[in-house]
Parts: structure tokens; sequence; C-alpha cells
């Protein structure tokens, strides 16, 4: 851990948030816009890990960065599959494209 | 990891935003390690890697004809989204850097897994099962999701 302090690895997750924030914006396909999120879960579970390494609580932070992973696999699961159910109803997964709620 | 991550949000191939996703998440996981959360380290691999990423894998793969995965994934607003992101990098950057974070200098990276077991079965015991029954939701939710699609 030589010359690595807290700060580092809080500005590689700000930098990690920025681009999954950057990917949730600007992609109009719907995996596109999950992958970013998937980032921005990533950049907090960095942070958590960071503070409980550096903080000296013990356990804390990887057990919420544990709960973060669980979290982010169910969210994959549903969003995964609402994107299969778009696919098959508009043929596309493009966002902008999916404007009507009437099945 | 930050190329990588780099890579997720620019490529023009959603085939190739996720391999750097994959980077990415590679990253994510050296970087626990490197924090002495090795525990933590491994469940980023097999979950992450081995599951999410296979997964979108497959939904990718489902959702395109093979002949348009190249144009398949367009971004609009680029300019916009990159100053004003630009923007709340430079802001949470001063704040990380400027303040002042109270730390302490803990023992050297143990082995984490005991550690992590007995929490999860003493203190957190509440949240383990309900982020069970939460897992249990999600699956049963998702299998309902797709099914009722298939029928419609």
């Amino acid at each position: 851990m030589d010359g690595l302090s807290v700060q580092h690895f809080i500005v590689l997750s700000a930098i990690v948030f920025c681009l999954g924030l950057f990917c949730v914006v600007t992609r109009r396909n719907a995996l596109g816009i999950l992958m970013g999120i998937e980032l921005i879960l990533n950049s907090a579970n960095i942070n958590y890990v960071a503070f409980a390494r550096y903080g000296g609580s013990g356990y804390d932070g990887q057990i919420f960065a544990i709960f973060v992973i669980m979290l982010a696999a169910a969210e994959a699961a549903i969003g995964l599959a609402i994107v299969l159910g778009i696919y098959q109803m508009f043929d596309t997964i493009d966002v902008d494209a999916t404007d009507r709620l009437r099945g | 990891m930050t190329a990588s991550a780099l890579g997720v949000a620019l490529t023009h191939n959603i085939v190739y935003s996720a391999f750097a996703l994959m980077g990415a998440l590679l990253g994510a996981a050296g970087i626990f390690v490197l924090l002495g959360a090795d525990f933590l380290g491994l469940i980023q691999l097999l979950v992450y890697v081995g599951g999410i990423l296979v997964l979108s894998l497959f939904a990718i793969m489902l959702t395109h004809r093979i002949a348009d995965v190249q144009v398949s994934n367009r971004s609009v607003g680029r300019g916009v989204a990159a100053v004003l992101i630009g923007l709340v990098l430079v802001g949470l950057t001063r704040v990380a850097v400027r303040a002042t974070w109270v730390t302490t200098d803990v023992a050297p990276p143990a082995p984490t897994t005991y550690g992590v077991g007995t929490a999860f079965l003493s203190d957190f015991v509440l949240p383990f099962e309900v982020a069970s029954l939460v897992l249990l939701v999600a699956l049963i939710g998702a299998v309902m999701v797709s099914r009722k699609e298939l029928r419609g």
C-alpha cells in the first residue's frame, strides 16, 4: 500500500462513475444503458471497499459491497428479461423507438 | 480499468462494449484484491464476469440479427453530455482531493473470508435472509416477464 491513499481510489471511482453516467445518458441501446449501470454500481463498490480498508470499520464496507453485487445480479436478470420482452414486441431495443405503452 | 471503462462508454459496436466491460470488471476485481478484500474480489469474478457478463452477451446475441450488430450501438447528444459530465467529474475530483478523509492505519490485509462469513451469520443475518428473498423474487419475476411476452 505504499503511496496509495484513499484519495486515489475515490478519484478512480469518480472517473468510473462519470463514464457510467455518460454511457447511460448517451446510449440509445437498452443493453448499453444496462452496462452503464453496471459501471456505476462498480464505482460505488470501489468506494465501499476503499473506505472499509482505510476507515477501519471492519467488514461492514465489504458486506455492503456484497449486497450491492447481489442487487446488481438481480437487476441484470430482470433488466435483460425486460429487454428481451421489448425486443419481441418492438423488434428493436432502441429506447427512442419504444414509445408505445399499449400492448 | 479506466481504459476499459472508456471502451464501454465510447465504442460503436456493442459487442466490443461488452468485452470492454469485462476488462473493467476484471480491473475492479484486481482493485478489490489490492485493497485487501480477497473474498470480494473472488465474488466479483464469479458473479460479474461469470454471471452478469455472460447474461449480457446472451442478450446481445438474442436481440440482434448477426448482420446488423455493426450498426447497433448508436449514441446521441454526446457533446452536451460530455461537457456536463466533465463538470460533474471535475466537481467530484475536487471534493475527493480537497476533503480531509479520516483514515486509520489498519492491519495489513489478511484473509477475509472467515470474518465476512462470521459477520453474515451474526450481525447481518436479517439482511442476508432478505437478500435471499430478493433474489428469489427477482428470479421468479424474470421468468414471468419472459413467459408473458412469449404467450402474448
